[in-house]
C-alpha cells in the first residue's frame, strides 16, 4: 500500500478527510504525490468538481422554446409519437390558470431546460465534508432538483412520484451523471408536449472554465419514439438572481365548476398556423424521430422555400422578452451596443 | 467533542508520521543513487497516445434543438437567439444567396463556426499520431485538429481555419509512461477563419473570429454514446458577446449513411 493510500485510510478513519488531506499535501510537497493525493482526497470527499453557485441562462439556443414559448402545434425536432401529439393537440394553456392547477410545478427537467437561471448548492456532511447532495433550483414553478450523492437506494417503482422525482448522481471523472426516475407526468414544452410518469431522465453535467453544460436525455416509453436529447450551457454569474416566486392560487377567470380548457380531438383550430407561418409541410411540424436526422432535412430542403422575410421575432435578441413583431423599432439594449464603426443606436423602444 | 478531538489528534499524528516516512523515502532515494543531473520529466503524452476518450468513428447530428434554424434555411432577417450587433444585422439583412453563388462563395455557411450546427454526419479519425481529422458530409468539409506544439503556418484565412487541440484531463501525475486517464475532454481552438455565416440565412462572422470547442463524450448505460460540444464563438466585429451553444452527435455503428454533398448557398 502506497503512502497516499495510507493517508486515505487514515483520513477515512478520522472522518476529517479534507483537513487531513490538505495537511498531508502541505507536508509531502512532492508534485506527483500532490496530484495523487488531491485525487484521493476528492474521491474520499465525494466530489470532483464543485458546481455550486448561480448560473446564468444565456438563451443562445432553444430560445423560442425556452423564452417566448413555442408556437401552438410546433413539434419540430421532437421525437414524439402519436400519443404525445394527441395530448399536445388537446392542450389549452389557459388550463394553467384554473386555481387547482396554478401551483402545479413543472417537473424537474424544466429546471435546466426552462427559460431561467440556475442555482446549485452542495449539501455537505458536517463532519466529513462529503457531498451528500446537490440541490438545484430555478425561479418559477419548478420542482427542486435534489441529486443524492450518498448512495442511497432507489425507491420501489411503486413509490409515490413527484415533480422533482428521485435523482442520484455519480462522478465519471469530472462529469457528474445523474439519473432521475419517479417523475410525475409533466410538460416538456409549454405548448403541451408531455412526458409521462414513466420517463427516465439522464443528465450529464460538465464544467469548462466558467461554463456549465447540462445534457439531458429523456427516455419515455409512453410518449417518445426515441430518447430526446437536449443540452444547455450556463455561465457562472454571481449577479444572477434566482429568487423563488411563491405561488398563491386565485381565480383569474371565472369558470363553471369542473370546466377544464381543452380541445377535443381534431378540433384545435390553431394547429395549422405554425406550418403556414414558415411554409413548412404539416408533417414536418408534427415532429417524430425521423424528422430529427439529416436525411429528412436533405429531402425537405429539395422542395422547401422559406418565406420571403422574417415575420415573427425579427428583432433578434437573446433575452426572455423581445418584441414579437417586425413593425416597430427593435430594442437597443439587446443585443449589446454596436461596434465603433456603426452609427449611434436608435433610442430604446417602449416594451409591450 | 472530546472524543472527536482525540480521534482527530490521533489521525493527525498518524498523518504526520506517514508524511515523515514519505520524506525519508525520497531522501533515501536521493542518497543511494549515483550523482547525476536530474532528468527532465517527460511531458505527458498528447495526440493519439494521450487520448483519454475515443472520439473516432461515425457520428450523426440529431436535430432536436433549434430545428427551424438548422434543418432548413430560415427567412432573411431571422436572427433571434444570436447575440449579434447592428453591423451583423445590417449584413444579414443584405444576404443574397444568388450573389454568393455567383461569387463562388456557396460554402460561407460551412466554415467551422456555422458548419457544426448543420444537419450532417461526422467521421472522426486519426490522420497521424498528432492530427485528428474530422470530416463532415455536409458541404464535404474537413477539419484538422493539431496536437502538441504545432504552429499554424500562417497565410490567408481558410474556410476551416487553423485548429490547435489539447486534452483536458484534470489532475494527473507527471511522466510519459503512465496510461492515459479514463476521463477528460478535447479542447480545440480555431482561428484564421475566412468570413462566413453563423446561420445559413447570412448572419455573419468575421475573419477575427475565434472558435473554442470542448468535446465531451457521454457514455450511456443503455444506448449509443454521444459527443456533446460546448461551443464558444467570439467575434469582435459582429458579436456583442460570446455566442455559447452546445451540440449533440450520436454514435453510429458504421458509415453506411455517409452522404457527402456540395455546399449550398440556399
Amino acid at each position: 500500500m502506497g503512502p497516499v493510500a495510507v493517508l486515505g485510510k487514515v483520513a477515512m478513519h478520522t472522518r476529517r478527510t479534507a483537513a487531513l488531506a490538505a495537511l498531508a499535501l502541505t507536508l509531502a510537497g512532492s508534485g506527483a504525490a500532490s496530484a495523487q493525493a488531491l485525487q484521493a482526497a476528492a474521491a474520499l470527499q465525494g466530489t470532483a468538481v464543485d458546481f455550486s453557485g448561480t448560473w446564468a441562462n444565456r438563451l443562445h439556443e432553444d430560445w423560442i422554446e425556452r423564452a417566448p414559448g413555442p408556437h401552438i402545434g410546433d413539434y419540430t425536432g421532437l421525437p414524439i409519437n402519436d400519443e404525445a401529439r394527441a395530448v399536445a393537440d388537446a392542450y389549452q394553456v389557459s388550463m394553467q390558470n384554473m386555481p387547482e392547477r396554478q401551483c402545479i410545478l413543472y417537473t424537474t427537467q424544466y429546471i435546466v431546460m426552462g427559460p431561467q437561471n440556475l442555482r446549485i448548492q452542495q449539501e455537505l456532511d458536517p463532519i466529513s465534508g462529503a457531498v451528500i447532495a446537490f440541490h438545484m433550483s430555478g425561479t418559477v414553478d419548478r420542482a427542486t432538483h435534489d441529486i443524492w450523492m450518498d448512495g442511497r437506494p432507489r425507491p420501489s417503482p411503486n413509490a409515490p412520484h413527484s415533480a422533482g422525482g428521485f435523482a442520484t448522481g455519480k462522478w465519471e471523472g469530472r462529469m457528474l451523471t445523474v439519473t432521475t426516475t419517479h417523475l410525475k407526468s409533466g410538460l416538456v414544452w409549454r405548448n403541451g408536449v408531455p412526458h409521462s410518469d414513466q420517463a427516465t431522465m439522464v443528465e450529464h453535467y460538465v464544467r469548462h472554465e466558467n461554463m456549465l453544460t447540462v445534457t439531458m436525455i429523456l427516455t419515455d416509453p409512453i410518449y417518445w419514439e426515441e430518447p430526446f436529447i437536449r443540452s444547455a450551457t450556463f455561465e457562472l454569474d454571481g449577479n444572477t438572481r434566482v429568487l423563488p416566486e411563491p405561488c398563491e392560487p386565485q381565480v383569474e377567470i371565472p369558470r363553471s365548476p369542473g370546466e377544464v380548457p381543452h380541445y377535443l380531438p381534431g378540433a384545435n383550430p390553431y394547429l395549422a398556423e405554425f406550418p403556414k407561418l414558415f411554409n413548412l409541410p404539416a408533417e414536418a411540424a408534427r415532429g417524430g424521430a425521423k424528422t430529427t436526422y439529416p436525411e429528412y432535412g436533405k429531402a425537405l430542403r429539395s422542395t422547401y422555400r422559406a418565406p420571403d422575410k422574417c415575420t415573427v421575432y425579427c428583432c433578434g435578441g437573446t433575452t426572455l422578452t423581445v418584441m414579437n413583431n417586425n413593425q416597430g423599432a427593435c430594442r437597443s439594449d439587446d443585443p449589446p451596443p454596436a461596434s465603433p464603426a456603426s452609427p449611434p443606436a436608435a433610442p430604446p423602444a417602449r416594451r409591450e | 467533542m472530546q472524543t472527536l478531538g482525540r480521534i482527530f489528534r490521533a489521525g493527525a499524528g498518524v498523518v504526520l508520521g506517514v508524511a515523515a516516512l514519505m520524506f525519508a523515502s525520497v531522501a533515501a532515494q536521493g542518497r543511494g543513487a549515483a550523482p547525476q543531473a536530474p532528468a527532465a520529466p517527460a511531458p505527458p503524452p498528447t495526440g493519439k497516445a494521450g487520448a483519454p476518450i475515443d472520439l473516432t468513428g461515425n457520428w450523426v447530428s440529431v436535430i432536436t434543438e433549434d430545428w427551424r434554424w438548422r434543418m432548413i434555411t430560415p427567412p432573411k432577417g431571422d436572427y433571434a437567439s444570436l447575440p449579434i450587433n447592428m453591423d451583423a444585422k445590417k449584413a444579414a439583412d443584405a444576404w443574397d444567396p444568388a450573389k454568393d453563388e455567383a461569387a463562388g462563395d456557396a460554402c460561407k455557411a460551412y466554415g467551422a463556426p456555422g458548419l457544426m450546427r448543420l444537419p450532417m454526419r461526422l467521421r472522426i479519425s486519426w490522420q497521424d499520431d498528432t492530427t485528428m481529422k474530422m470530416e463532415a458530409d455536409a458541404g464535404t468539409q474537413t477539419r484538422l485538429f493539431h496536437f502538441g506544439d504545432w504552429k499554424a503556418p500562417g497565410g490567408a484565412p481558410t474556410i476551416q481555419g487553423d485548429t490547435t487541440a489539447s486534452w483536458e484531463t484534470g489532475a494527473r501525475g507527471r511522466g510519459g509512461n503512465q496510461p492515459p486517464p479514463m476521463f477528460g475532454n478535447l479542447k480545440t481552438v480555431t482561428k484564421n477563419l475566412r468570413p462566413g455565416y453563423l446561420r445559413k440565412n447570412g448572419v455573419p462572422y468575421s475573419d477575427k473570429t475565434t472558435l473554442t470547442e470542448y468535446w465531451d463524450l457521454m457514455r450511456q448505460p443503455e444506448g449509443e454514446p454521444w459527443i456533446v460540444i460546448t461551443t464558444v464563438v467570439e467575434d469582435p466585429t459582429y458579436l456583442g458577446r460570446s455566442w455559447i451553444t452546445s451540440l449533440n452527435f450520436k454514435k453510429e455503428a458504421n458509415g453506411s449513411k455517409w452522404d457527402p454533398s456540395p455546399c449550398s448557398a440556399r
